[in-house]
């Protein structure tokens, strides 16, 4: 099997999925330069509500088409995920939006706390197996394999990007957006009325974060209510690495930091085998005779990655990868 | 111009205090309908911070303003937008990163309806809004004289051509009211001469301007009024003849400058 290929083909899922999470960050930061912390979990809930409508028609023995019933599992869940996102701006942030940056920050992991025990009563404390009804043919390229969900995945994900790029930039609404973003004040004195935009960047935000929250369900088989947690900061990472507050730089950072995160994963344990180390390996001639390996890093170190990234761009680039307005800004 | 056109602004005891600094102070003035009002007067003497009310960007602390016959609602900039006022800035604050034409098509939010649900489900109405805010947003760019740029970045724009731009969004918005604030600052004498002609033709074409300048040969040729504040008061108001030879206006000219 053709290890490099076949991460590639992972981590461009994943990425696409921290794609689309990133987004929903990056809107928002855009507009009113907030962090909103409780994004990963809307994420969750999103899949949370897919996987109860899923199980709802399963159980009830529709019969209905596998691929209609995990579609009608996005539509439910995109909804209760935008209701969500303009609660959170309505209730919890818009009160606060000329206090000082801290409060809102706060509120915000607060808002994620609350989110994720809300769904710890409705959904239980046990991961909740995502019922796994999609045929996931595996096509061979190239001495990997692709799933037919990883493409469906992928491809979900582009239309996705595509379509809010074209939204920002084509349509009367995206293109008041970015003009909020650059500036407030002037948008406003063009007759913008800046409580609807940035409503709109979470509505926006939580939909795409609804669809990605069914897709990470789907690809691991597995729903819980701490999910959003990791997701989430992975997500923002990516946000930060493209430069927080561009949305090309969301996509870009997204995909970027999943290609890291599952080529990182498939080589650390082979990286870290001493015994491929001159020195080192000489020194542990026995175990490794005996073992054959001495594995330093195993892939359960998988999460590590995308924080290395985060501290990385941090330090040597904390403007990300295209983003220029942060670096204005700062 | 006769002296007997409508007011379309009239603006009464304006105040507006900033911790220890009485920036304006009990400021009346009136603009009549088709007339170029220059507001002048030396750095610091509140001009600026007369537009920043008048706009909604900053709230005052006493007095009202009467334009076109209705109280304006002076609290937010939208609806002081929506009411027909427009205006540019002394330090361009144009969108940098959109396109000459998005910077204008901006401006036609004010005048038009569909929202977001429209845009999202591409219904017949906002498509054609979309088009007709397109066609406007180019008109205008040739009407300012730039319509050749309207596909590139604004902040890659000359500076001359910013300020039209500035100008062509804000004529976007449909005002009744174009309030230019220093439209000449940092220009050469060619930009000016050119600025001129574009500030003339929009009074030929029926509207009326408020004109914040320092380049005293412009504002002297250019207005049909003059008002002049000093230290947040207004110390003179008249044709540029009559306002020219006032002698507060000159001292005060000559103290801020020694």
């Amino acid at each position: 099997m053709d290890t490099f290929l076949q991460q590639l083909i992972n981590g461009l899922t994943t990425g696409s999925v921290y794609a689309i999470v990133a987004l929903g960050y990056t809107m928002v930061y855009g507009v009113i330069q907030l962090i909103n912390f409780a994004h990963g979990e809307v994420v969750m809930i999103g899949a949370m509500v897919a996987f109860s409508v899923i199980m709802a028609l399963v159980g009830a023995g529709t019969g209905l088409p596998p691929a209609l019933v995990v579609l009608l599992g996005v539509l439910a869940a995109v909804p209760v995920c935008m209701a969500i996102g303009y609660a959170l701006e309505r209730l919890a942030y818009r009160p606060l939006r000329h206090a000082p940056r801290l409060a809102p920050l706060i509120t915000a992991i607060g808002m994620s706390i609350i989110l994720q025990h809300l769904a710890l009563l409705i959904w239980g404390r046990d991961p909740r197996a995502f019922p796994q009804i999609l045929e996931n043919a595996s096509f061979a390229i190239g001495g990997a394999a692709i799933s037919t969900v990883q493409i469906a995945i992928i491809l979900l994900s582009l239309l996705m990007m595509a379509g809010l790029t074209w939204f920002v930039h084509r349509t009367k609404f995206g293109i008041a957006i970015r003009a909020t973003a650059e500036d407030v004040r002037v948008a406003a004195l063009m007759g913008i009325d800046a409580n609807r935009v940035i409503a709109a960047t979470f509505v926006i935000g939580a939909a795409l974060g609804a669809v990605a929250g069914v897709m990470v369900g789907t690809y691991y088989g597995i729903a819980h209510y701490t999910m959003g947690f990791v997701l989430g900061l992975k997500a923002f990472s990516a946000a930060v690495l493209g430069g927080i507050g561009n949305l090309a730089g969301a996509m870009l950072g997204g995909i970027v930091l999943g290609l890291v995160e599952a080529l990182g994963t498939g080589y650390i344990s082979e990286i870290s085998d001493l015994c491929q180390w001159p020195l080192v390996g000489e020194l542990l001639t026995e175990r490794c005779a005996a073992e054959g390996h001495v594995i330093l890093f195993g892939s359960n170190y998988q999460d590590v990655f995308a924080f290395l990234v985060l501290i990385l761009v941090l330090v040597f680039r904390p403007s990300g990868l295209l983003g220029e307005r942060v670096a204005e800004r700062a | 111009m006769s002296a007997a056109a409508p007011l379309l602004l009239e603006a009464r005891n304006i105040s507006k205090r900033f911790g220890g600094v009485q920036a304006l102070k009990d400021v009346s003035l009136t603009i009549r309908t088709g007339e170029i009002y220059g507001l002048i007067g030396p750095n610091g003497a509140g001009k600026t911070t007369f537009f920043n009310v008048l706009t909604g960007l900053y709230q005052r602390d006493s007095g009202d303003v009467l334009f076109a016959d209705q109280a304006l609602d002076l609290t937010s900039p939208n609806r002081v937008a929506a009411a027909g006022i427009a205006r540019t800035f002394q330090n361009i604050r144009l969108f940098g990163n959109m396109t000459a034409l998005e910077n204008v098509m901006v401006g036609r939010h004010v005048r038009t309806r569909a929202g977001v649900f429209g845009a999202i489900l591409r219904t017949a109405s906002q498509r054609a809004e979309e088009a007709a805010i397109r066609r406007r947003a180019l008109e205008l760019l040739h009407y300012v004289g730039i319509a050749h740029r309207a596909h590139d970045l604004a902040r890659h724009l000359s500076y001359g051509d910013q300020r039209r731009l500035e100008i062509a969004r804000a004529l976007a918005t449909e005002p009744k009211l174009l309030a230019l604030d220093e439209p000449a600052a940092g220009m050469n004498a060619t930009e000016t001469a050119g600025l001129r002609q574009l500030i003339e033709g929009l009074r030929n074409d029926g509207l009326t301007v408020l004109l914040i300048e320092h380049d005293v040969k412009l504002v002297m040729g250019l207005c049909d009024r003059i008002a002049v504040l000093d230290y947040g008061e207004k110390i003179a108001e008249d044709v540029p003849a009559v306002v020219q030879k006032d002698p507060k206006v000159i001292a005060a000219y000559l103290g801020g400058a020694g």
